[in-house]
Formats: structure tokens, sequence, C-alpha cells
């Protein structure tokens, strides 16, 4: 047997990594959460997660099925009793029938959900429309799957909610996709009624497919409304994802849902089935647990969310760093302009002179320049903390 | 928000926390501080309110213990005559009207564990109407008024994440 006895040389990874990957950029935060991560005393408001423990009559649902020896493969499409339970909360909270047994698909985290639905439709040059600022997976996700994904700017003047006239600049005869995020990361955001339906005429007049991440939908702060797949002519268009990180406060159990037409949640658990095989199986029964038992407890945290929401906007707004009231999720979105700096000098100097971590804007896409996001998924506490040493450093940078 | 879900919510606020400042809740709530301040003196002018009181683990060497008590009811006052009597005692912290095998559930306190004894045997066993009493003392309190006192060990979340 011959060893060679030179050092081994990897080849450049250029000729090894597919095109279509070296392209896509590495998240914008990657060096800020480096920096992060080495300093002390730092109070994050960069946490796109909740800070209260999982509510423990999930935990214990998950101990009892470990107990009961319940950790092998569940059905592809998730384990039967907890489609169920999803298709009954969906029907009784959002609107809509779709059957258990070829409708809904259950995944390991919204993430995953997305990927399947756009590797499932897309060829090679159809374009994705979604909004910006938005979450950072979405352009990568449809980049990965060959398709071409293309942003449409939302502002702050309409409360960061997407026009139907920005949308129709952006439409093609190759687009098939519109993927659709309210409430919305990084912004707040929030539609209404009448939003979804302007949006769904506008998807029914181009014969499009809409993608709707539903994740923060039960930490909505307006009047709910059906979800965007109950207006008539929708249902058949519609993937509506949703799950159980963000609600209730499950973000490490990876299980969420999609629910949808049967071609494309059939043509997506193909694709399931042959990389996931299914979601874990003790998470599915704290999920179900979720759903039945734990409403008491996502309400109280929604309410608490919505309390810190009205304080830490209040404060922005004082301080000159403008926002609108968001209409969900935990996340605000003030503007930064009144200190003359961009998003990126703005959270690196924050953080290197008042050890305060907020996410710049234009990590979340080109158009959240100008902004920076500001979880409240922390303690009343270190929110009072931060905006008094956000303070003083806008007292110190502020504009002329 | 109405004047209803406003009271609610401040009592909701202050059961977690009864130090919480007028200012906080206002801000949390939305709503002007004076309209916090208003809601608060009406709740305790209506006797929503009874009082402010800290939760301690140290039960300052003090002896607590509950005490079932089985009671002869009165013919025109049922329970509540004899239950009124019995809490006029600086000794019985709370007491409870409760249904099963014993009527009245007392949570008594003492300095010692002699001295909560002497208490049900001169003063509470001696009661007209009063049957029965059994003492169960406290040993070591997990929980109080919802709130866990072994604290669980927090898990530090990644410092950012998308």
């Amino acid at each position: 047997m011959n060893v060679s006895k030179s050092p081994c040389k990897e080849p450049s990874s250029s000729s090894r990594v597919a095109p279509h990957i070296q392209d896509i950029p590495k998240s914008g935060i990657r060096k800020f959460f480096d920096l992060v991560s080495t300093m002390r005393d730092v109070i994050s408001l960069g946490i796109g997660e909740p800070d209260f423990v999982t509510p423990w009559r999930i935990r214990e649902a998950m101990l009892y099925s470990l107990q009961k020896g319940y950790t092998h493969y569940t059905s592809n499409l998730g384990d039967r009793r907890l489609r169920e339970v999803i298709c009954r909360h969906f029907r009784q909270r959002y609107g809509g029938e779709y059957s258990p047994v070829n409708q809904c698909l259950v995944t390991v985290g919204v993430s995953e959900g997305l990927d399947l639905a756009v590797r499932a439709v897309i060829c090679p040059g159809d374009e994705v429309l979604y909004h910006e600022p938005c979450y950072v997976s979405y352009g990568p996700t449809v980049a990965m799957a060959h398709g071409v994904p293309v942003s449409v700017r939302t502002r702050a003047e309409h409360d960061f909610v997407v026009q139907v006239e920005d949308l129709e600049k952006a439409v093609t005869p190759r687009t098939k996709v519109l993927m659709l995020n309210y409430p919305n990361n990084p912004t707040g955001a929030g539609m209404t009624w009448e939003d979804k339906e302007k949006v769904a005429e506008f998807a029914i007049r181009h014969n499009l497919l809409v993608f709707s991440d539903e994740i923060y939908e039960d930490l909505s702060y307006i009047p709910r409304s059906p979800s965007i797949a109950a207006i008539p002519g929708m249902a058949e268009r519609t993937v509506v994802f949703n799950g159980f990180s963000k609600a209730y406060a499950m973000t490490g159990m990876r299980v969420a849902y999609a629910l949808g037409p049967r071609d494309i949640i059939d043509a997506m658990m193909k694709i399931h089935q042959y990389t996931i095989l299914c979601a874990p199986t003790p998470c599915q029964f704290g999920a179900i647990e979720a759903l039945q038992g734990a409403e008491k407890e996502r309400e109280a945290m929604r309410r608490e969310y919505e309390q810190r929401r009205n304080v830490i906007v209040k404060g922005f707004n004082a301080l000159g760093l403008t926002c609108f009231m968001p209409r969900g999720a935990f996340y605000v979105f003030p503007c930064i302009e009144s200190t003359d700096m961009k998003s990126t000098e703005f959270a690196e100097r924050l953080l290197e002179e008042e050890r305060v971590a907020v996410v710049p804007g234009d990590a979340f896409g080109a158009s959240g320049e100008g902004f920076v996001r500001c979880s409240y998924a922390t303690g009343m506490k270190e929110i009072q903390e931060a905006l008094a040493r956000i303070g003083h450093f806008v007292e110190r940078h502020r504009k002329g | 928000m109405n004047w209803q879900d406003l009271c609610d919510s401040i009592l909701a606020l202050m059961k977690r926390d009864a130090r919480i400042s007028i200012q906080e809740i206002a801000d949390r709530l939305d709503v002007p501080a004076s309209e916090v301040t208003k809601a608060l003196s009406e709740m305790e002018a209506q006797g929503r309110i009874l009082g402010y009181t800290a939760l301690t683990m140290e039960e300052e060497n003090q002896t607590r213990a509950i005490i079932e008590v089985q009671i002869q009811p009165e013919r025109d006052s049922g329970f509540d005559a004899i239950a009124q009597r019995i809490c006029k005692f600086d000794e019985v912290v709370s007491a409870y009207l409760v249904s099963g095998r014993y009527d009245l559930h007392l949570e008594v306190v003492g300095n010692s564990l002699q001295d909560v004894a002497h208490f049900v045997a001169s003063k509470l066993s001696t009661q007209p109407g009063v049957k029965s009493c059994a003492t169960l003392f406290l040993l070591k309190k997990y929980k109080e008024l919802g709130i866990e006192l072994q604290k669980e060990e927090n898990y530090e979340r990644l410092q950012v994440s998308m």
C-alpha cells in the first residue's frame, strides 16, 4: 500500500463547492455574533427566541413519551394524532378545512417546511417573490433550489406591510411563488384582514402559489383574523406554515407543520421522506400537549410580550429612534437615522461602547439599512437597562 | 382597555411582583400612570386588594402547621360564626371552609412546635363547636402563591440568533 508522505493538499473550495452554493453569502451577523460571544456583561436584544422555558406540561409530556419508549419513527407525515390536533386547532383558530390524512405534514421547524415547499415546486429559473426586510433564510432557500429570489421592499411608512403596487412591479411571467411572513421577523409588522385580501387578489390574478410563514401568528397583538388561505380562491394555492418554536417556547424541539393542497403536501412529503424521515418523536408528543393543554401558558407569554412591546416602543420613540407599534412577533425595528450611522456601525459601536447587542437591519436585506432589530424576548429589567444604555449612546452620537 | 380589564391586568402584575412601580404598570399596559393610581385606590377601597405582603423563603424561625378542624355547625350561622371567632386569633394566618372529611382548613404559626401545640390544645380545640383538631406540621415549603421557591437553573441562550 502506497502512503503519500507529502502533506495533504486540499483542493480549493471553489473547485469542489457547487457554484450556486458558493454564491450564497454567509449570514451577515456571523462576525457580529463572534464578537458578542467574547464579551461579558452584554445585554442582548439580539435573541430571536423566547426567554421563557418551555411550559412544564409540554416538557412533562415529552418525558412521559420517553418513559413509555415512544422513541421510534412516526409516519413520514408526522404522528397521526398530532396531525389531527393540528388540523382541528387550525380550523378553530384560523379557519380552513385540512385533512390530517393528506394535507398536513409535520416538519423539523418551519425552515424545513419552506425548503421542502420551494424544492417541491420550483424549476430552475422560476422566480419567487418575497418581501424584505425578512427572515434570513428566504433568499438562500430559493437559490439552493435553483430558483431566482426576487425581493420586494417594504417601508416604514406602510408599517412594513407589503404593498400590491410594489409586488406588481416585481412580478414577471416566470414568477411562481409569493412568500409571506406576517407577523414579521424582523420588523414586527402584521397584516390585517384587508391587507390579506389585497395580496390574495394579486396572487389569484397572477396565478401564484403563496407560501405563508405564520410562525408568529399566535404572538399577534391585533384582533385575530383568519389565515390568508381562508380567502376564497386561496386554499388551493396556499401552503401555510406554522409551528411550536415561538408561541410555545419550543425552539430547540424543532417541530412545525405545513398545511396545504394535496399535490404540494404530497411532493413535500416525498422530499421529507428521503431526507429527514420524521420530526423527533418525543417532540411531537410535546406538540400534542402544547395544542391540547397549554393555551393558558401560551396566552400568558403572549400577554407578557405585548406589555414589553408597549414599554420598548415608548422607550425608543422617546429616544428619537422612531418605530411603529408592532402588530406581532417579539421584535421592534427602530429607525436609527437620527444618529447618522449605518446599521452595522450602529450595532458594533453600541456593543463596544454600551455593551448592548442589537442586530443590524441590513442583516435582513438591503432594505433593512437604517434600522436595527431589537428583540423584547428578554426580561423587563434588561429591557429597561438596555434602553437607558442606548439613551446614553444616542445622546453622544446624535446627528448635527 | 376597559376599566375591568385594566383592574384585572394590574392585579395580575401585582400578584407576580407587588413592588412593581406604578410607572412600569402604566408603560406595560399603555395607559396614563394616573389611571393606574386611580384603579389601585378603587380596588383598595372596595376591598379587592386587602394588603401587600412579602413572599419569603424564611419563616423567621416560626413553626407553621395545617390544622384540620371538624366543627359542629350552628343552627342559624352554620360554620360562619365559629370560623370568624377562630380567625380572631393572631396565630391563625389563613382559614378556609372545605369539603371532605373535615370542615375548616387552618394555617397556624407559632414560635415553636410547643407553641403551636399549646395553641391548638388550649385555644382551638376548646372552642365551642369544635369537635376535633388534627395538626400537620409543615416541614418544607416548595411553592407558594404560584411561585416555585427552588428556582430552575437558567439555560443560557445564544446571545444572538435570527
